[in-house]
């Protein structure tokens, strides 16, 4: 068996009272696209930002290619290979959409001409191409969201963390987006990207995860194939409160399907 | 980037010729002091305007510059040229230090700002206090005109000095506009955290930026010390001058090549205007040049160089 690109172990965070995250342990293996899912509130951000180093964890530690990493700045995971997106975007408004991604091509290429072209051939594969000459901070929504995955495409990662790259978008864009997304893992360019998401989409998380934990209240409480998950008892109350288990399976649903998009 | 260099090259040599063809003391002094203005403005907008860390203690870079340039000559009796290499440099280190203390903390935004003004002040009471300022009366250079001790008979040796540094500044920030640093400093200005997540470590790039801006500041002190042969605390580290630098490089534009370039003139102009005008109703040009300046800050977000686009997002936004 393989060594995980990233291992949490028993991570825990608490501000003040609130312990939004409470001894978290989970391994990521290489050449994965897994997804993050969890109610509004359960901790999958401060998940994220525990893992690439915003945050610093109360206990517990991160592990990433077998190297201790647990509080270390997120540039220096950034630069070791691990970058994450936000999922409130932060485009760097007052450039354009090629001076944004190259700011994340120029992490591994000093030269600013090489960082512009390789900016113009990720914006190429997420679908931005034609918008490279734009102000980041005129792009629409579902621009944006490429723009955050464009820029941190270019900075080569290992390890994608994609928070939640497909909310607030219209089914139409979910559609265009999914493709795009499976492509940075199937893509042999660039073989060896693995990709966690926190998604809320579940068309999105059962279309493109082979491995789904769910979070609620800051602990996993399940882990399986995304079919594995949605049937599970504890994840359908945790959405949908006490008893909707049993509920629903009173009612004979036909599948079991998780409501809910945040925003 | 060349077309930025062709520019700054058009520029030199326009300063140039009407340097070489006028022969107005007022013109050249103008000259002058616009340069100076402009040296200030820029470099206040390597650190304001590409890295979005407003200074409001720009004074003291200058004053460390204008002090190092006088103490250099006078008390280790140095070269004036090598007085100025002191002078940038220590310039530059008080940027370092100051930065570095500031930047460690996660010191922004008004935070930074009141930081930067206290540090000027403390200098300030410092150099009124220690015995090898001067304290309040200020340190005087006497007068030698020659090239080596770079004071000149005419405005015109000034003129090519400062100029010198105007267009280190300009190459400088044309640099920030085409370099991997430049890109990051405008990442981190424009998003810290977006910035941190790709990679750049916003420590470094701050500290970076303040080096530069405070270094051609110290340049401007020792260049104004060479000038006028004198300094004292309130020249060398008084608020007027922190706010001489940031006024114009907001009222140009910041985070563009010419801005700075730009308000420094118009400011100097507006300046010279309204004193020439109203000098016999003492405070009324300094009335109107405060007005006109709200008016740049209400109405032009992006400065003068700005105009164009200002105009285009108002016009859009009517329609």
């Amino acid at each position: 068996m393989t060594a995980p690109l990233l291992g949490l172990n028993g991570l825990s965070i608490a501000f003040g009272g609130l312990r939004a995250v409470q001894g978290v342990s989970l391994d990521v293996m290489p050449g994965t696209l897994t997804a993050l899912i969890g109610p509004n509130g359960a901790g999958k951000t401060t998940l994220f930002a525990l893992m690439s180093g915003f945050l610093q964890p109360d206990s517990g530690s991160v592990h990433f290619m077998g190297a201790d990493i647990t509080g270390r700045a997120p540039h220096l995971n950034a630069r070791a290979g691990m970058t994450r997106t936000f999922q409130i975007v932060q485009p760097f408004a007052a450039q354009t959409v090629r001076e944004n991604i190259a700011v994340g091509a120029h992490l591994h290429e000093p030269r600013r001409a090489a960082a512009l072209a390789a900016a113009e051939a990720v914006a190429q594969r997420v679908g931005l191409a034609s918008q490279l000459d734009k102000s980041a901070a005129d792009l629409t929504v579902a621009g944006r969201k490429r723009l955050e995955l464009a820029r941190a495409l270019a900075t080569k990662p290992k390890l994608l963390l994609l928070d939640e790259v497909l909310a607030g978008l219209n089914p139409q864009e979910i559609a265009e987006m999914i493709p795009v997304v499976r492509a940075i893992v199937d893509d042999a360019a660039d073989s060896g990207v693995t990709v966690l998401m926190i998604e809320h989409v579940m068309q999105a998380v059962m279309n493109l995860a082979s491995h789904v934990w769910v979070l609620a209240q800051g602990q996993l409480i399940a882990s399986g194939t995304p079919g594995e998950v949605t049937s599970d008892p504890k994840v359908i109350e945790a959405y949908l409160g006490p008893g909707a288990a049993a509920r629903l399976q009173g009612t004979q649903l036909p599948g079991t399907q998780l409501p809910g998009r945040d925003t | 980037m060349t077309r930025d260099i062709a520019a700054i090259v058009l520029f030199a040599a326009g300063v140039l010729g009407l340097t070489a063809v006028a022969d107005s003391g007022v013109v050249l002094t103008f000259v002058m002091m616009a340069l100076y203005a402009t040296l200030m403005a820029q470099a206040w907008n390597m650190l304001g305007g590409y890295g979005g860390q407003f200074s409001f203690g720009h004074a003291l870079f200058f004053g460390t510059g204008a002090y190092m340039q006088a103490i250099a000559q006078l008390n280790l009796g140095l070269n004036a040229w090598v007085a100025l290499a002191l002078a940038v440099v220590a310039a530059a280190g008080v940027g370092l230090f100051v930065g570095a203390l500031t930047f460690r903390y996660g010191l922004k935004g008004s935070y930074f700002a009141l930081v930067t003004l206290a540090f000027a002040e403390v200098f300030r009471i410092l150099a009124v206090s220690v015995g090898f300022t001067g304290g309040g009366v200020g340190l005087m250079l006497p007068l030698q005109e020659s090239f080596a001790n770079l004071q000149f008979s005419s405005r015109k040796g000034y003129i090519v000095l400062v100029l010198g540094f105007v267009v280190a500044a300009l190459l400088v920030t044309a640099w920030l506009r085409h370099s991997r640093f430049g890109a990051q400093l405008q990442a981190v200005r424009d998003n810290e955290d977006a910035a941190r997540a790709i990679g750049v470590d916003p420590f470094r790039v701050k500290l970076g930026a303040i080096t530069l801006s405070g270094g051609f500041m110290g340049a401007a002190g020792a260049f104004y010390v060479q000038v006028f042969q004198y300094i004292d605390p309130s020249i060398g580290f008084g608020p007027h001058t922190s706010v001489e630098a940031l006024v114009a490089a907001i009222v140009g534009g910041m985070g563009t090549l010419w801005g700075p370039v730009l308000g420094a003139l118009v400011l100097h102009l507006l300046a010279d205007f309204t004193r020439n005008l109203f000098g016999q109703l003492p405070g009324l040009n300094l009335v109107i040049y405060g007005s006109v300046l709200v008016v740049i800050v209400m109405f032009l977000p992006r400065g003068l160089s700005g105009v164009g686009r200002s105009v285009r997002d108002a016009w859009r936004a009517r329609k």
